[in-house]
C-alpha cells in the first residue's frame, strides 16, 4: 500500500484527484491547493472534503443563520454562544443548561434502527463534551403517511433505536414530536435533542491550549463505519484489490456512551482535561481541526497510534471514520496517568495521539511520514460561504389564494356532525395518542422527570435541594411553513414558547433544527430564508437569544422537497418545580377558561388536513406581543398558585385541548360554547396565542381581575364535574365530557378513538 | 443503617436506588463492581440498567464482578438483597433465586405505570405492606419475562415465595403474573418492576414504592 505524502504531493503536482466523488466542486478544490500552494494529498483532500461539506460548513446557510447573531437579544443569561458544541444558558442559584437539537434524517431512512441510535449518541456527546451532565433527551419526528408501506418499515425501526440507545443510556426521554406527512415519506426527520446541567464553573470548551498539551483520543475503536464518500478517494489512491464497499450509516453501542458519560464527568471534575471535543461527523478530521483552530493553532498528530477495529483501514479512512463513542480531550503532561487512570477505571480504552504546538499548522504524520500539513482554520471555519440565489417560488400566491372557506371545505354544522368529527380528529394520526411509541422510552430514569409526553414539556428537576428546573417543547408545524416561512417559524417559536409557559416555567433560550429541501433549489433557499429571518425576528421580540442549533438541507426526494421544516426548541427555567402547571385538572368544581381570541383560522390546520387533505390559504396570524402577554399569565398563575391545569391550543383546537385534559385526569367536565362563535370554529379553529387553563372556584376572581387588568381575553367555557354521567343517561360513575346541549361523549369512547391509531397500524 | 448499592457498568438506576434508601430514612452507601468489599453494609441493592450492555444475557457478565462474590456470599447468611429489574436478572444469574427473565413477550421494550398485587409480605424488602395490597409503581423492561419450570413455579407459589403479581394488565408475558419473587429464607427479593421511581409525588406515580425500602429498615431494627 503505497502512502499519498506532502512531499509526494509537491513532487506530483498534477496527479489527478477525485475531487468530484467526494463532493467539491472545482473552485473550492482549486481553493485548496490556493491555501496550500501545492496539489492537497489524499488525506488532506479527504479532510477538507468533508469539512467543506454542508453538513459540516453550513456554507450554504451561514448567510442567514448569522441573523440570529446580529438580532440577538439583550440578554444577561447566555454563558457560552453560537459557534461551540452546544450553547449555555444561566439559569440562576450557580447553575447553567445546555441544550441542543440535530438531525440523523438521512441515516435513519437508510438504517432505521442504527440512524436513529447513533442520533442520540451524537447529539449526548455534544452536551458531555461541554461538561454537563445528560439530563434528558427528546425527539421531534416527522414521517411518511401513517399507513404508507414505508412508514411501517421506517418508525418501528427509529422508535427501537431510539429507545434502543437512550434507555441503555440512561437518559430519560421526556417529549418531543411525532407528525406524518406525504412530503416525508421518501424522507423522514429524525431529531434529536439533549439538554445538560453544570455547575457555571464546570464549562468546558473545544479549544486546544498549552504548548506540549497533549491530545488523547479515548472509547471506541476507529472503525471503517460512517466513512461514506471517503471510501472512494480510499479505492482511487491505493492499488488495493478494488473499491471498499464500506457501509456509510454508523453503528451504536449506547453501552459504550454509558461508559464514555461517566468517564468523561470524572475526568472533568477532576480538572483533569484543558479542552474537550466529541468525534462525530468528520471523524478525527474534524475533531482535531476545530480543537486546533480554536485553540493556540497547532497541533501534531501520530495518526499510526489510533486504535482501530479494523487493522486494514488506510490513513484516509481513519481520519474520515464516524465511528461512535469516540471523544478527544486535550490534557496537561502532568495530568495525564490521572487522566488515563480514570478512564481505565471505566474499562473504556485511551491513547496520546498528538500534541498541542505553536507551528501555527495541523501535521499528521503515519509511521513516520507526513501525510497532512494544513492550517487547521482553514479547515474548520474557512470552508466556502455561497450566497445561494433565492426567489419567493410562482405557487406561493395561488397556494396562499386557495383558503380553507367555509365555501371551499364542507364544514359540519349540525351536533351530530361535530361530534362525529371530534371522534374522527382525536384518532387522527397526528392527533392520536403517542403512548404507543413513548412507552417504548424510559421517562423515569434518573428521578427527576417532573413532566413528560403527552404533557405540553418535558420538565426535568436539576436541584433536588431547591427545586430549580428546566422545561423544554420542541414544535412546527411544517404546514403552516409551507404556506408562509416567516409566519410559520414565528408559529412554530410562538407554540414552543407558549407550552414553556404553560408548564409553569419562563422562556430562556432557543434552539433550533432546521429541515429543509435542496439549498440548489431557489424556492427551497427562500423558504429557508424566511424562516430564518422570521426565527431571528421573532426571537428578538421575545426577548430569548438563539443559543445554537442544525441545519439540514437536502431533505427531498427527486425534486419535491419536504415540507419546510425548522423545528424550534424552546427552553425555560422554574425555580421550584414543585408549582409546575400539570396538563389535567385536578377536582370537582374547578373552572375551564379559554385565553386568547378564537378567529376563523383553519389553514394548514390539521382539520384541513385530515378531513379534507386541503393545504392552501394563509397560516394563522401571530402576535407575539400577544404570546408574551399569555406567557406572563401562565407563569404568573403559576407562581401565585391560582392554576389547577394549563394546556396550550395548538393543533386540533380547543376539542383536541379538552379531551385531552379530560383523559389525562380520568374525569369528565360540562363545557359550553359561547354564544358568540359557531361551534364548530370554536373547536377546531387552531388561532396561535391562545391556552386552555384551569381554575379553583376560590382563585377565580383574582385571576379573571388579573387577565382583565394585563387586558387578556379570557371566557369561561366549563366546569370540571365528574358526576355527571346519570344526567347524560349513563350509569353512575360514567365519566362524560358534555357541550351544553350540543352533545356528550364519554371519557371511554374518547379514550378508545384517541388511543387505538398508532396500534393499529405499528403494533 | 447503611444500605449498599452496587454500581456495575451501565448500572442506570443506582442514583435513584441510593434516593430512595435516603428518603427511607437509610444511609446509601455507594458500592462498586470492582471491588470485592461490600463496606460493612446491612443490606444491598442490585440496581436497574443494562450492566455490561446487557451483553450475552442479561446479567450473564455481571454475575462475575468481584463484589457479586462477596454479595452471594452474605446473601447466604441472611443480608437483605433486593435485585431490580437487571438486579433481578443478575440474581437469577447468581442462582441466588430460581428461574430467569427472557424477551418481553411484545418482543418491546415497555415503561408503564403498573398495578401490582403484594403476595407476600414476610420478606425482608415486603414487611411494610399488608399481605393482599395493591400498588403502582414503573415498570420498565425489554426482557423482564419472568420464565420457569411448572415444578419450581409450583415451588414458588408453595412456599409463598412470589412476593408481587402483575395486576390488570400482564406487560411482559410473565408466567403466573410473577412481578418479584424471594428466596426460602425471604431475605433475597428480586423484583421486575421499578419501586425506586415511585418514591415522590413529583417524580413519581404514586409513593408506593417507598414499602421496599422501609421494609428493609424495619426488619433491620427488628433483627
Amino acid at each position: 500500500m503505497s502512502i499519498d505524502t506532502v512531499s509526494k504531493a509537491e513532487e506530483t503536482p498534477d496527479q489527478a484527484q477525485p475531487f468530484a466523488e467526494l463532493g467539491l466542486k472545482p473552485d473550492e478544490y482549486e481553493r485548496i491547493r490556493e491555501i496550500l500552494g501545492r496539489r492537497p494529498t489524499s488525506s488532506e483532500l479527504a479532510m477538507y472534503s468533508v469539512m467543506w461539506s454542508e453538513h459540516c460548513s453550513y456554507k450554504s446557510s451561514k448567510v442567514h443563520l448569522k441573523q440570529f447573531g446580529d438580532k440577538k437579544p439583550e440578554t444577561d443569561k447566555l454563558l457560552v454562544g453560537i459557534g461551540e458544541n452546544a450553547g449555555v444558558v444561566d439559569i440562576g442559584e450557580g447553575w447553567a443548561v445546555t441544550f441542543k437539537v440535530e438531525s440523523h434524517n438521512h441515516p435513519s431512512y437508510v438504517e432505521p434502527y442504527q440512524g436513529a441510535a447513533t442520533g442520540v449518541g451524537g447529539i449526548v456527546r455534544d452536551i458531555i463534551s461541554m461538561g454537563a451532565r445528560p439530563l434528558a433527551v427528546m425527539d421531534p419526528l416527522r414521517f411518511g403517511p401513517a399507513d404508507a408501506a414505508d412508514t411501517r418499515r421506517v418508525l418501528p425501526g427509529v422508535v427501537s433505536g431510539i429507545g434502543g440507545y437512550g434507555n441503555c443510556l440512561g437518559l430519560p426521554n421526556i417529549g418531543g414530536e411525532i407528525v406524518f406527512d406525504d412530503t416525508y415519506l421518501g424522507n423522514p426527520l429524525v431529531n434529536a435533542l439533549c439538554v445538560g446541567a453544570m455547575r457555571h464553573d464546570e464549562i468546558h470548551l473545544a479549544s486546544a491550549k498549552g504548548v506540549g498539551n497533549l491530545v488523547v483520543l479515548y472509547g471506541a475503536r476507529t472503525g471503517g463505519d460512517g466513512i461514506g464518500g471517503v471510501s472512494v478517494l480510499a479505492s482511487e489512491t491505493f492499488d488495493a484489490d478494488g473499491p471498499a464497499k464500506r457501509p456509510s450509516v454508523q453503528v451504536g453501542d449506547p453501552f459504550m456512551e454509558k461508559l464514555l458519560i461517566e468517564a468523561t464527568l470524572e475526568v472533568l471534575h477532576a480538572g483533569l482535561v484543558e479542552g474537550i471535543q466529541d468525534l462525530g461527523g468528520a471523524g478525527i478530521s474534524c475533531a482535531t481541526s476545530e480543537l486546533a483552530s480554536n485553540g493556540d493553532g497547532g497541533m501534531h498528530v501520530w495518526l499510526d497510534r489510533v486504535l482501530l477495529r479494523d487493522a486494514t483501514l488506510s490513513p484516509e479512512e481513519i481520519l474520515m471514520s464516524e465511528s461512535q463513542e469516540r471523544m478527544c480531550a486535550v490534557v496537561a503532561p502532568e495530568n495525564v496517568d490521572a487522566f488515563m487512570a480514570i478512564i481505565k477505571k471505566w474499562d473504556v480504552e485511551a491513547v496520546v495521539i498528538g500534541e498541542v504546538t505553536d507551528s501555527g499548522h495541523l501535521t499528521v504524520d503515519w509511521h513516520g511520514e507526513r501525510i497532512v500539513d494544513v492550517p487547521p482554520r482553514t479547515v474548520a471555519h474557512e470552508g466556502p460561504i455561497y450566497e445561494r440565489p433565492y426567489a419567493r417560488p410562482s405557487w406561493q400566491d395561488a397556494l396562499q389564494a386557495d383558503a380553507p372557506t367555509a365555501d371551499r371545505l364542507a364544514r359540519p354544522t349540525t351536533a351530530d356532525d361535530i361530534r362525529a368529527t371530534v371522534l374522527n380528529m382525536i384518532g387522527a394520526p397526528n392527533l392520536a395518542s403517542k403512548a404507543w411509541i413513548t412507552d417504548q422510552y424510559d421517562r423515569y430514569v434518573l428521578g427527576n422527570t417532573v413532566l413528560s409526553q403527552p404533557e405540553d414539556v418535558g420538565m426535568v428537576r436539576i436541584d433536588e435541594e431547591s427545586g430549580l428546573g428546566v422545561a423544554i417543547s420542541t414544535d412546527c408545524n411544517g404546514r403552516f411553513t409551507k404556506l408562509d416561512p416567516y409566519t410559520g417559524t414565528q408559529l412554530a417559536l410562538a407554540e414552543s414558547y407558549r407550552n414553556v409557559c404553560a408548564s409553569g416555567a419562563i422562556p430562556l433560550a432557543v434552539t433550533n433544527c432546521l429541515n429543509f429541501g435542496s439549498p440548489e433549489d431557489p424556492d427551497v433557499m427562500w423558504q429557508f430564508a424566511e424562516a430564518t429571518r422570521g426565527l431571528a425576528d421573532g426571537c428578538l421580540q421575545l426577548g430569548i437569544p438563539v443559543t445554537g442549533g442544525n441545519v439540514s438541507f437536502y431533505n427531498q426526494t427527486g425534486d419535491t422537497a419536504i415540507l419546510p421544516t425548522p423545528v424550534v426548541g424552546v427552553l425555560g427555567v422554574i425555580d421550584d418545580v414543585d408549582r409546575r402547571t400539570p396538563i389535567a385538572w385536578n377536582e370537582d368544581g374547578e373552572l375551564i377558561y379559554i385565553l386568547g381570541d378564537t378567529n376563523d383560522e383553519f389553514a394548514g390546520g390539521e382539520w384541513a388536513n385530515h378531513v379534507h387533505k386541503h393545504l392552501g390559504g394563509m397560516p394563522p396570524k401571530v402576535d407575539l406581543e400577544r404570546e408574551r402577554l399569555l406567557g406572563e399569565v401562565l407563569v404568573a398563575g403559576s407562581r401565585d398558585g391560582m392554576l389547577s391545569a394549563a394546556h396550550d391550543v395548538s393543533d386540533g383546537g380547543i376539542a383536541q385541548v379538552l379531551v385531552e385534559m379530560a383523559l389525562h385526569a380520568g374525569s369528565g367536565a360540562r363545557c359550553w360554547i359561547p354564544d358568540n362563535i359557531d361551534p364548530f370554529t370554536f373547536l377546531f379553529s387552531e388561532s396561535a396565542g391562545r391556552a386552555v387553563v384551569v381554575v379553583a372556584r376560590t382563585e377565580e376572581l383574582r385571576f379573571t381581575e388579573m387577565c382583565a387588568a394585563r387586558q387578556l381575553p379570557a371566557q369561561r367555557v366549563g366546569v370540571v364535574d365528574s358526576g355527571l354521567g346519570p344526567d347524560a343517561g349513563y350509569p353512575a360513575g360514567t365519566q362524560v365530557l358534555q357541550f351544553n346541549d350540543w352533545f356528550t361523549l364519554t371519557l371511554d369512547e374518547l379514550h378508545e378513538a384517541h388511543t387505538k391509531t398508532l396500534p393499529a397500524l405499528f403494533a | 443503617m447503611r444500605i449498599g448499592v452496587v454500581t456495575f457498568p451501565g448500572s442506570l438506576d443506582d442514583r435513584d436506588a441510593a434516593r430512595a434508601v435516603r428518603l427511607a430514612g437509610g444511609e446509601a452507601v455507594a458500592l462498586w463492581h470492582g471491588d470485592a468489599d461490600l463496606k460493612k453494609v446491612d443490606a444491598v441493592i442490585l440496581p436497574g440498567g443494562f450492566s455490561y450492555g446487557d451483553y450475552l444475557r442479561c446479567g450473564a457478565i455481571s454475575r462475575f464482578a468481584p463484589v457479586m462474590a462477596e454479595v452471594v456470599a452474605a446473601a447466604n447468611g441472611g443480608l437483605p438483597v433486593l435485585g431490580i429489574c437487571n438486579g433481578f436478572q443478575i440474581l437469577c444469574e447468581s442462582h441466588l433465586l430460581p428461574g430467569a427473565l427472557t424477551r418481553n413477550e411484545h418482543m418491546h421494550f415497555i415503561c408503564r405505570d403498573q398495578k401490582l398485587r403484594i403476595e407476600d409480605n414476610t420478606s425482608a424488602w415486603t414487611n411494610s405492606y399488608d399481605a393482599g395490597q395493591e400498588i403502582v409503581v414503573p415498570l420498565k423492561n425489554g426482557e423482564g419475562c419472568f420464565v420457569a419450570d411448572t415444578a419450581v413455579l409450583d415451588e414458588l407459589e408453595g412456599e409463598s415465595r412470589v412476593i408481587a403479581r402483575y395486576l390488570d394488565v400482564n406487560p411482559n408475558g410473565s408466567l403466573r403474573d410473577i412481578a418479584g419473587i424471594r428466596n426460602k429464607r425471604g431475605n433475597v427479593v428480586g423484583l421486575m418492576p421499578h419501586p425506586e421511581h415511585a418514591v415522590e409525588e413529583l417524580t413519581g406515580p404514586t409513593i408506593d414504592g417507598l414499602g421496599f425500602f422501609t421494609s428493609v429498615l424495619n426488619s433491620m431494627v427488628n433483627s
